[in-house]
C-alpha cells in the first residue's frame, strides 16, 4: 500500500470541486469588494497615524557592549522560546523546539486527512485537528504573555504591580533524574503515545497509514513534552529530565 | 455624448486620457467585470468573489491587511533609507535626528515601527483563520507551505530591523536572539556534537564576528532592506498567483 495517496489525485479533485461546483454565489469584485479594501486601507492609514502621534517607538541609550540591560528581552514575538530557556537547553528551547515548529506547521495540509471541513469554521467535523492545534496556538501565546509581561530582573517573576526594585532570588534546589530512569520514563512516554492511539482506535491509524499517523503523534507527543517539562519543573524541581554527557533534555 | 461639452468631458473623450483608461464609467456589468480585468493592481482580484468571502467574519480581512501593512512598511521603510546610515558611527545619531531634525522624521519612525508590529500580530491571525476555516486542505496544501515560508520572513524581516536604531533595546535583544544560534547542534559552538569553534561556527556567520558589532549591524542591514523584502516579495507573488489558481478564496464544497 503507497504510504501516502498520490498527491496529484489528492489535489486536482478538490480543485476541480471548487472550481465548477461552489454553492454559492457570485458577486463582481467591483465596486462592492474593491470598495471595502478602500475602506479598511483609509481606516487602518489613520489608527496608524493616530498610533504614531499618540506614543513614540522606544529608544534607549546608545548601544553599549559593556553595559547589560537587565533585562534583556528579545522582541516580544521571540520572547516566548526566551521564556523556554528556563526549562530547557538553548540547543532546545532557540534551536529544535523553532525548527521542529515550523517543520510541523509545513506538515499540516500533508498529514492532515480528513478532507471535512475545508472551506468553512466548523469545530465538529475536525476536532482532533482544531483542538491541537488551538493548544498550540494558545501556548504561544501563554508564554510569550509571560515572557513580555511577567519577567522582571534577571528573569525573575514578577507581577505587573510589584516593582523591579525588590530584588529577587529565589533559591532553586533543582534535580535531575538518574539517566537511567530518564531513558525508561522518556521512552515509555513516547512509546505510549505512539502506540497506544494505534491500538485503541484501529481505524484511526488505518485510515492515515504508518507514515502520517507516525509524523502526526511524533510531533504531537513532542507539542505536549513542552508542557509536561514545565510542570515537572515547577511542581517537582526537576532540571532534567534526561541527562547525557553529549546533551540534556 | 457629445464630446465638448466642457472642459471635463474633452479630457475624458481625448485620445490621451482613453489611450491610459480604456472603458468608460457607466454602471454597467460590462464596464464593473473591465475595471478589473483591465487595471494591472486590481487584477489581482478575479472578477466575481463567492458571496461568503465578501464577508469579514470569514477572511478577518487579515491577509489583505497584512499586504497594506506590508506596503506601509515599503514605503516609510524607503523614506526612512534617506536619513539613516548603517554604521556604528552613524546609526544612533541618524535615529536622534530623525527624532528631532528631520519634519516628520519621528511619525515617519514610529509608523514605520508600530506597523512592523501590527503585520506580525495580523500574520499569526491570518494563520489561524486560515486553520479554522480548513483552507489549506486540497487544493491549497502548497499555498499553506509558502504561506509558513511568509511567516518567517515577516518575523526575520522584523528581528533584523531591531538591531537598527543602535541603542540598548536593540543591541540586547538582538544579543539575546542571536546567542541562541551558538547553540544548534552541530554548527554552533556551544551545541551538542559542535563541530566548529567560535570563530567559525553559524553564529558568526551570521554577526560577522563574536560579538554584535559594525559588521553584524550591516549584516542586518542588508538583509532588512534587500534580501529579506525580496523574498518575500517573490514568495507574496506565489502566495497571491496560487490563491487563483487554487481555484479561488476557499468555501464550502
Ligand atoms: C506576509 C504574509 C502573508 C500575506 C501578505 C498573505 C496574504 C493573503 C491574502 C490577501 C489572502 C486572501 C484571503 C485572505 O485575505 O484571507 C491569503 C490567503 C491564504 N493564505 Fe496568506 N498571507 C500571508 C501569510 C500566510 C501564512 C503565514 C499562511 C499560513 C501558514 C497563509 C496561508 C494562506 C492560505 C492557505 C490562503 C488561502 C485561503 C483561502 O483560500 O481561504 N498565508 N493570504
Amino acid at each position: 500500500m503507497p504510504l501516502f495517496v498520490p498527491l496529484p489525485l489528492c489535489s486536482l479533485v478538490p480543485l476541480y470541486k471548487t472550481m465548477y461546483h461552489s454553492k454559492s454565489k457570485k458577486h463582481l469584485v467591483w465596486p462592492d469588494l474593491a470598495f471595502m479594501e478602500f475602506l479598511t486601507a483609509v481606516a487602518l492609514t489613520i489608527i496608524l497615524i493616530a498610533w504614531a502621534l499618540l506614543a513614540n517607538a522606544p529608544l534607549l541609550e546608545i548601544a553599549s557592549p559593556a553595559r547589560s540591560e537587565n533585562p534583556s528581552k528579545a522582541p516580544w514575538y521571540f520572547v516566548g522560546l526566551q521564556e523556554l530557556l528556563v526549562y530547557f537547553d538553548p540547543w532546545i528551547a532557540g534551536v529544535m523546539i523553532p525548527s521542529i515548529i515550523v517543520f510541523c506547521l509545513m506538515m499540516i495540509p500533508y498529514v492532515d486527512c480528513n478532507s471535512k471541513g475545508s472551506g468553512e469554521y466548523s469545530f465538529s467535523l475536525r476536532k482532533f485537528a482544531v483542538i491541537n492545534f488551538i493548544f498550540g496556538f494558545l501556548m504561544w501565546l501563554t508564554l510569550l504573555f509571560v515572557g513580555f509581561f511577567l519577567r522582571g530582573p534577571s528573569w525573575q517573576l514578577y507581577l505587573p504591580w510589584e516593582s523591579w526594585e525588590k530584588v529577587k532570588d529565589i533559591e532553586e534546589n533543582l534535580w535531575s533524574l538518574n539517566p537511567a530512569v530518564g531513558l525508561i520514563s522518556l521512552l515509555a512516554y513516547l512509546a505510549l503515545f505512539i502506540i497506544l492511539p494505534a491500538v485503541i482506535k484501529k481505524d484511526f491509524y488505518k485510515r492515515r497509514g504508518i507514515a502520517r499517523y507516525a509524523i502526526v503523534m511524533l510531533s504531537l507527543a513532542l507539542m505536549y513534552f513542552v508542557p509536561m517539562k514545565i510542570l515537572l519543573r515547577l511542581v517537582f524541581n526537576i532540571k532534567y529530565v534526561l541527562v547525557t554527557p553529549w546533551f540534556n533534555v | 455624448m457629445k464630446p465638448n461639452k466642457n472642459i471635463w468631458q474633452s479630457i475624458r473623450f481625448s485620445p490621451l486620457f482613453k489611450s491610459i483608461f480604456r472603458h468608460g464609467y457607466d454602471d454597467t456589468k460590462q464596464n464593473k467585470i473591465l475595471q478589473i480585468r483591465s487595471n494591472v493592481f486590481l487584477h489581482l482580484h478575479p472578477v466575481k468573489v463567492p458571496a461568503h468571502a465578501m464577508k469579514i467574519r470569514f477572511t478577518w480581512c487579515m491577509g489583505g491587511i497584512t499586504f497594506f501593512l506590508f506596503l506601509v512598511e515599503t514605503i516609510t521603510g524607503i523614506l526612512l533609507m534617506f536619513y539613516y546610515r548603517p554604521v556604528p558611527e552613524y546609526a544612533y545619531q541618524d535615529m536622534k535626528y530623525l527624532e528631532f531634525d528631520v519634519p516628520f522624521g519621528i511619525l515617519l519612525r514610529n509608523i514605520h515601527r508600530w506597523a512592523a508590529h501590527l503585520m506580525v500580530g495580523t500574520v499569526m491571525l491570518h494563520m489561524l483563520r486560515v486553520f479554522l476555516t480548513g483552507s489549506y486542505k486540497p487544493p491549497r496544501e502548497f499555498n499553506w507551505v509558502v504561506g509558513v515560508m511568509l511567516l518567517i520572513f515577516t518575523f526575520l524581516l522584523s528581528f533584523t530591523g531591531y538591531l537598527l536604531p543602535w541603542d540598548q533595546l536593540a543591541y540586547w535583544a538582538i544579543t539575546v536572539g542571536t546567542n541562541m544560534i551558538r547553540a544548534t547542534p552541530f554548527i554552533g559552538h556551544e551545541g551538542p556534537f559542535a563541530l566548529l569553534d567560535k570563530y567559525n561556527d553559524v553564529r558568526f556567520m551570521i554577526l560577522g564576528g563574536t560579538e554584535i558589532g559594525a559588521n553584524a549591524l550591516l549584516r542586518f542591514y542588508v538583509l532588512h532592506i534587500v534580501v529579506l523584502p525580496a523574498a518575500a516579495i517573490i514568495f507574496m507573488a506565489v502566495h497571491f498567483w496560487r490563491i487563483r489558481k487554487d481555484g479561488g478564496i476557499s468555501g464550502p464544497l
